[in-house]
């Protein structure tokens, strides 16, 4: 193979960061993200048990649905039973719950978080305007199927749905985990020049670089 | 005695010191839930999250000296706790305490912070240094107290060296150090409070304002070994208050017994009372802790 | 009140002056009085609060309406004044002088109904669409429902029930809908 036809491969492997001015792109990474296996198969298994253990969840409210969450911490349904605690920071959190609508402005910053989380990672889609839209299906805003943006591992219906209906949600999503069931990041890893169209096809002002690390 | 024999020894020490220290931290969840009036987590919860955080399989790093950051915290709490004698005349428990003696364990108690401050600085969140600027200044302004009440003690005994000290406690409990040292023993109480970060000293790890403070950044297996000096420091600096002002332990149970009644001080006075803000809490150690600390010096000196 | 309404009328036209309730007034000005008649407002008369400052889009006579509405503290009095202005050219004087938040009422206009306010800070930024390419989306001439079948993936299988009807066949199957009563001028 010529030289010429590496470097084009190689730069066809980087991500082009097009929104980004000229100037700040040598700030940002360029790697594509890479699917990572998982280990052999009894630790897997093993640690597929403890991550349905103990799930932290995003602490970011993205809709109205994050309000579910805050009677699902308190006293009266005390999620920190099953395993469950919030992280301020998506650098430590493994579950992302996306509550409701999400307009354009926070499928942006969705994106972000969820590429900034380590994965595995979950996605929990909170409420009927995740699966299609829900009572603003026809808004010029709020995007109308969450799963074409990023892979969602449970869907609970509903409008709102009761913080009951949520902790069901979170013992579906143990269940799955606890069967290996769930790979959304390897899923998006794979899927990724396709979620990425979907992505900049709604978001217009991309001043971001295209995997944020 | 053989050096290979006594690393072996340490080793075992060292992990029954972080299980107790992480199986402490569960029971104190637990007692925080239920006086929030939750069922709370599991007590082995603490023990889960780190294996989960080890088994991620992405870790983003930041650069070599967030890689040290983690290590060095690590390093001091295993620095503190490895020149503790824990168990008073035990040979499996006694670590290398005749290596090392008081001042070299305080050293180590702020060695932790100040590593942790270079790792999590290059992890380039704005918040990280917040965290680190209010935890080193409320670490300076609690170890006034602590030095002054340790500077007590010192003279009381004619000596640094920990084993001694505890030597010196045994017999009666009239002979230790709280009833033969009040002043030092309540200055250094309080300092405990600033130590352990529980609630009104918890402005570090804040969770709201500043998202977790110094570890922001940190993900995956960073985080679990934070983590796990969390529960090794804790019992660390338990077994240290015990040592100098608790009359030492004969036995594990005893241990046991007398580090979960020193931990359940903080935790009572977690449990019900708000936090303070950054400079309200250095005023506070500044003030009363500081000025006990002098009087028992004053005390043990002249009278 | 009325004492107000009486003292504006000897300066500017301001018909047609309705009155809602006790506290709610509506009054409608010229498009180049709206400065003079709210900073008189503000200064002289009380009603020192802006509470909202909004657009009506009247698509079929080419007008938008903008409505200010300003609350008096001391005789608790709501009072909004009305305004029309051309729905192509659409430009208004900008009041952030007056009262320094409506800087981003103002900003939210211009993005949702393309109103300019020349002047105005950061008028231009925008507010709540990043980067929106459409025209903007509160006029009524922009079709929402294309625009999201257009633009977001439509997932099949969604189907819309009319309350009454679906509740009568699923819950009250032996509903017996009431008699008419017949009466003499039907």
């Amino acid at each position: 193979m010529e030289k010429k036809d590496i470097n084009e491969i190689e730069k066809k492997m980087k991500l082009a960061n097009e929104g980004l001015p000229e100037k700040e792109r040598i700030l940002f990474s360029d790697v594509r993200p890479s699917t990572v296996g998982p280990l052999n198969k009894h630790l897997e298994q093993f640690v597929n048990w403890v991550r349905a253990r103990s799930l932290w969840l995003l602490a970011f409210g993205t809709g109205c649905g994050a309000m579910e969450l805050r009677p699902l911490m308190t006293s009266r349904f005390d999620m920190s039973r099953f395993g469950i605690a919030p992280r301020p920071t998506p650098r430590q959190a493994s579950v992302f719950v996306i509550g409701g609508y999400a307009s354009i402005k926070t499928i942006k910053r969705i994106v972000r978080s969820y590429e900034q989380m380590q994965g595995p990672k979950f996605v929990l889609a909170l409420g009927s305007c995740t699966i299609n839209g829900g009572m603003y299906y026809d808004s010029y805003n709020t995007i109308n199927r969450l799963d074409y943006y990023i892979p969602v591992d449970v869907y609970i219906a509903g409008c709102m749905p009761r913080p009951e209906a949520l902790i069901a949600g979170f013992n579906r999503l143990k269940e799955k985990i606890q069967a290996g069931e769930c790979d959304g990041m390897n899923k998006y890893v794979e899927n990724f020049d396709w979620y990425k169209k979907n992505q900049k096809q709604i978001i217009k002002d991309w001043n971001m670089p295209d995997y944020n690390w | 005695m053989n050096i290979g024999i006594k690393i072996f020894y340490a080793a075992i020490s060292v992990v029954v010191a972080t299980v107790y220290g992480l199986t402490l931290g569960g029971i104190v969840r637990k007692m925080y839930a239920r006086v929030h009036g939750r069922y709370g987590p599991p007590v082995w919860q603490l023990f889960l999250d780190i294996i989960k955080n080890h088994g991620k399989r992405v870790g983003i790093s930041h650069g070599i000296m967030y890689y040290l950051g983690p290590v060095f915290r690590l390093a001091g709490g295993l620095g503190t706790y490895l020149f503790i004698p824990v168990i008073y005349g035990s040979v499996v428990f006694s670590n290398f305490s005749v290596a090392g003696d008081l001042l070299l364990v305080m050293y180590f108690i702020f060695f932790g912070q100040l590593g942790m401050a270079l790792g999590a600085g290059e992890g380039g969140h704005p918040y990280s240094p917040i965290g680190i600027a209010r935890g080193l200044a409320q670490m300076t302004t609690f170890e006034v107290p602590f030095s002054l009440a340790v500077i007590a003690v010192a003279i009381q005994y004619q000596t640094l060296n920990i084993t001694t000290i505890v030597a010196a406690q045994q017999g009666s409990f009239l002979n230790w150090t709280l009833f033969t040292n009040p002043f030092a023993v309540i200055a250094a109480m309080i300092s405990l409070l600033g130590m352990n970060m529980h609630s009104p000293f918890s402005i570090v790890l804040a969770p709201q304002e500043i998202p977790i403070g110094p570890p922001i950044e940190m993900n995956s297996s960073f985080l679990a070994t934070l983590q796990t000096n969390r529960g090794l420091f804790t019992a660390a600096k338990l077994v240290l208050f015990m040592n100098l002002f608790f009359g030492g332990a004969t036995n594990i149970f005893i241990m046991i017994a007398k580090t979960f009644l020193i931990y359940l001080s903080s935790v009572i006075v977690g449990a019900s009372f708000p936090r303070f803000r950054p400079e309200q809490s250095m005023r506070f150690f500044l003030k009363w802790p500081t000025i006990i600390g002098i009087i028992s010096i004053v005390f043990i000196a002249y009278f | 009140m009325e004492q107000i309404l009486k003292r504006i009328k000897e300066k500017i036209e301001i018909e047609p002056v309705t009155k809602q309730k006790s506290d709610l007034y509506f009054i409608t000005v010229a498009k180049e009085h709206i400065e003079l008649i709210l900073s008189y407002l503000k200064d002289y008369e009380g009603f020192t609060h802006l509470a909202f400052l909004q657009a009506v889009d009247y698509l079929e006579d080419n007008k938008f309406q903008l409505t200010y509405m300003l609350y008096n503290y001391n005789i608790k009095v709501n009072l909004g004044i009305k305004v029309f202005i051309n729905r192509e050219k659409s430009e208004m004087t900008s009041i952030h002088k007056l009262w320094s938040h409506a800087w981003q009422y103002q900003r939210e206009l211009h993005e949702l109904f393309g109103i300019d306010f020349p002047d105005s800070p950061r008028v231009h930024e925008s507010f709540v669409l990043e980067g929106w390419e459409e025209i903007p989306p509160m006029r009524r001439d922009f079709d929402t429902l294309e625009y999201s079948e257009r633009t977001y993936y439509k997932r099949p299988g969604r189907s819309t029930n009319d309350p009454q009807k679906y509740m009568k066949e699923k819950l009250y199957k032996n509903y017996v809908e009431a008699p008419k009563i017949r009466r003499d001028n039907d």
